[in-house]
């Protein structure tokens, strides 16, 4: 019998991506946007009608927020001269105001200024997260299992997920925080001992995206928290987040 | 006197006003003429307001003839109480659990009158998370287990409490709500239809392609329009690709959750080739943004076509060569065969729907029952289990993506054949008023109802979506009954319903 299992073995080959950092992915997979002109200010109303989730800013000229953006790259579809959207998943960051994509810019940035030292100094060999869902869809869960699977292989960089806060030294948060979930949150962020790392995954957590003004929403918990790691999707792309830890813990 | 009006799924849309409004008393009658033919389960038995009455509509869905059969009946404004109908027909239970906690409606005699999910919208605000009202057995024998609304795994949150004799379960309370975002509500956004298409996705990521479908199938028949064959195709293939790979996945966390680490690893980078290749298709793992009302914006192509072929043909052998294997390894099967039953009878009484249905001999499949898109003009074969254990519904993954395989490369076949309309989405729609039409998608977890109504200005006023798991939930609660508690992982994991898509 164990001949059988020898075949599925070879079947099964090599599965893990050599390289986490480097990796390709589909020509058609739906990363950072970029804006190739500026929309004129007729277009950029009509853009900004179309957008299902606000990601739309006119602040300081024409700019996509990619932690409103939902990613179904309506925009570009109705204007590809002005908007397109890359297969570049490498779209986390530490810094709120760098998730907004403009005219000229190339790649999402990480501030390395504002990390706190203690992230560094104690998780970078060894960083064991907590994830909570709250109001989560189910596909930015699937995505953080998979980022520890056989495939991405997290655990190499002594990155994985545990059962107890207890056990933690972070909190990942996906879902735009319910209500209902709000004082789960908070139980399990309190039981986790400090100091730890809050990350936000996905467009839902990190804005509320569809949800942003739904009244079954609670977002209060972020006014609480400095937030180390946000990782932009819908859902966010293992890629996206593993790319993101890695630069947050500085490997 | 007219009792129900007939529709098809998936066909026109009809006047409101031609759904007729009986008494209650004639309503029940109604529901007991149908009822008594095991042929027939309710879809979904829902309440809005329309002027100053309380409009509760039932869709009967009758599998022999694929129609389904609407009904109504009304409230006037300050009467709370009703009969409970849950008692002589059970499969209502939640339905009449829904409207109570949304309407303040009492229905008298209930035998399980608990809150459905704590929707912000409720009638009755002092009933909070925290004060849920659980089952209670005195006993200095017996003691109590709550886990959740955080489970150990990455997965969605939800609380369970199970009452133990020892080991044994004798019952088990699924207490939900956790992840109430108020969908239907938002749902009601006239201004821009694009929120509707990815709000619908995001009513359950695991179900994307499900959701999507099932939204722009009612948008389509509210403004009369057929989607072109090979737009139908191509739905119908998505869906399929969706079902084989969360069929794939759910094999990889059963053998995980019984320690068989060859069919996990396997299976998980099975599942990543079948995503993959929807990533490949339109730029999304889940398929978020594929299905669109009235044409699409990812057309297949024949490269896309070639990559679908190459995987199913690699990925699917390579599947069906692990899943024989998983399911002949004795250690496997003690673990699997005769744990977490539920009985055909059962699953009549509860209205089990979809896999949950079909793992215990009842033929409910709505891709042959009540046929939509191309399953239409080509069915499926269903797939039958007869024990309702774990075992069952493990096989039933496999049988059917088998069966999704296999039926993917009969859909290609015809679509090379067919004229490519290459339709773009249309976000400028226009409904017709005062319509109520029904979308039901047999997506992997079962039977996945849309409905809308629109008022005199063509505006959608308001917006269903009835999750299989609204139907199957219970079941999970019977199939843990005299269970080890140790076996809840694997019957919970068999089952893999939704949180999210229950919670709204």
């Amino acid at each position: 019998m164990i001949i059988k299992e020898l075949k599925i073995l070879r079947q099964h080959g090599i599965q893990y991506v050599p390289d986490l950092k480097t990796a390709v992915l589909t020509p058609l997979f739906r990363g950072r946007p970029v804006i190739k002109e500026d929309p004129t200010d007729q277009e950029t109303e009509k853009i900004k009608k179309l957008c299902p989730s606000n990601a739309i800013t006119t602040e300081d000229g024409f700019g996509i927020d990619i932690g409103k953006c939902v990613f179904c790259k309506e925009c570009a579809l109705a204007y590809p001269d002005k908007i397109a959207f890359t297969n570049d998943y490498k779209i986390a960051s530490n810094d709120k105001n760098n998730l907004i994509v403009r005219k000229g810019d190339s790649e999402i940035k990480f501030n390395e200024n504002i990390v706190r030292p203690e992230v560094r100094k104690l998780f970078k060999n060894a960083l064991k997260l907590r994830q909570v869902s709250a109001g989560g869809d189910n596909s930015c869960e699937f995505e953080l299992y998979a980022a520890g699977n056989v495939n991405f292989d997290m655990g190499r960089y002594g990155i994985e997920f545990v059962a107890s806060p207890r056990h933690a030294d972070g909190i990942v948060i996906t879902g735009p925080i319910t209500e209902n979930m709000s004082e789960a949150l908070q139980i399990c962020w309190d039981a986790s001992p400090g100091p730890k790392v809050l990350i936000l995954v996905g467009t839902d957590a990190i804005s509320g995206g569809m949800f942003a003004d739904s009244h079954a929403v609670n977002r209060k918990f972020l006014e609480k928290y400095p937030v180390d790691l946000y990782v932009p999707g819908n859902p966010a792309h293992p890629l996206t987040f593993i790319n993101g830890v890695l630069r947050l813990i500085g490997k | 006197m007219k009792l129900f009006l007939e529709t098809y799924n998936n066909s026109d849309s009809v006047n409101l006003a031609d759904i007729p409004v009986l008494s209650y008393k004639y309503f029940a009658n109604m529901l007991r003429s149908y009822f008594v033919d095991s042929d027939n389960h309710c879809l979904s038995y829902y309440a809005f307001r329309k002027d100053d009455k309380l409009k509760f509509i039932c869709a009967i869905a009758k599998d022999s003839d694929g129609k389904i059969y609407l009904s109504s009946h009304e409230l006037k404004a300050g009467i709370t109480a009703l009969d409970s109908l849950t008692p002589e027909f059970p499969q209502l239970h939640i339905f009449e659990r829904e409207i109570a906690e949304n309407f303040g409606i009492t229905f008298e005699g209930h035998p399980w009158a608990k809150p459905v999910r704590y929707s912000e919208n409720r009638a009755d605000k002092i009933k909070v998370m925290n004060n849920y009202p659980f089952y209670e057995m005195m006993s200095d024998q017996l003691h109590e287990v709550g886990v959740g609304p955080i489970h150990a795994g990455v997965i969605e949150p939800g609380h369970f409490r199970f009452i133990c004799n020892g080991e044994k379960v004798l019952h088990l309370e699924i207490h939900l709500g956790y992840q109430h975002r108020g969908i239907e509500n938002l749902m009601l956004q006239n201004d821009n239809p694009i929120k509707l298409c990815v709000l619908s996705e995001s009513t359950g990521g695991d179900t994307a392609v499900g959701n999507a479908l099932a939204h722009s199938q009612l948008m389509e028949s509210l403004a009369d329009f057929e989607a072109p064959e090979d737009l139908q195709i191509e739905r119908c293939i998505a869906l399929e690709l969706e079902r084989i790979a969360i069929h794939i996945g759910d094999t990889a966390a059963l053998c995980t959750d019984v320690g068989y680490q060859l069919g996990q690893v396997v299976c998980e980078a099975l599942r990543t080739t079948i995503i993959n290749t929807t990533q490949f298709w339109c730029g999304n793992r889940f398929g978020k943004g594929l299905v669109r009302p009235f044409g699409t914006n990812y057309p297949l192509n024949d490269r896309t076509v070639e990559e679908i072929k190459k995987i199913l043909n690699d990925s699917g052998k390579r599947y069906f060569d692990m899943a024989e294997r998983i399911y002949s390894l004795p250690s496997v099967l003690g673990r699997f065969d005769e744990i977490g039953i539920v009985t055909t009878e059962q699953a009549y009484r509860i209205g089990a729907v979809g896999m949950a249905a079909r793992t215990c001999s009842i033929p409910r499949d709505i891709r042959s029952t009540h046929p939509f898109q191309y399953f239409k003009n080509h069915r499926p074969q269903v797939v039958i289990q007869e024990k309702g254990d774990v075992l069952a519904r493990g096989m039933l993954r496999y049988l059917e993506a088998k069966e999704s395989v296999k039926y993917i490369f009969e859909l290609l076949s015809k679509w090379e054949y067919t004229e490519k309309s290459n339709l773009k989405p249309d976000y400028n729609y226009k409904l017709k008023p005062d319509r109520f039409s029904a979308s039901i998608v047999e997506a992997w977890r079962g039977e996945l109802c849309h409905f809308a109504v629109t008022d005199e200005k063509g505006n959608i006023m308001h917006y269903k979506i009835s999750d299989p798991s609204m139907h199957n939930w219970f079941a999970l609660a019977l199939a843990v009954r005299d269970q080890e508690i140790s076996d809840f992982p694997i019957c919970n994991k068999s089952f893999d319903l939704s949180y999210c898509g229950y919670d709204l």
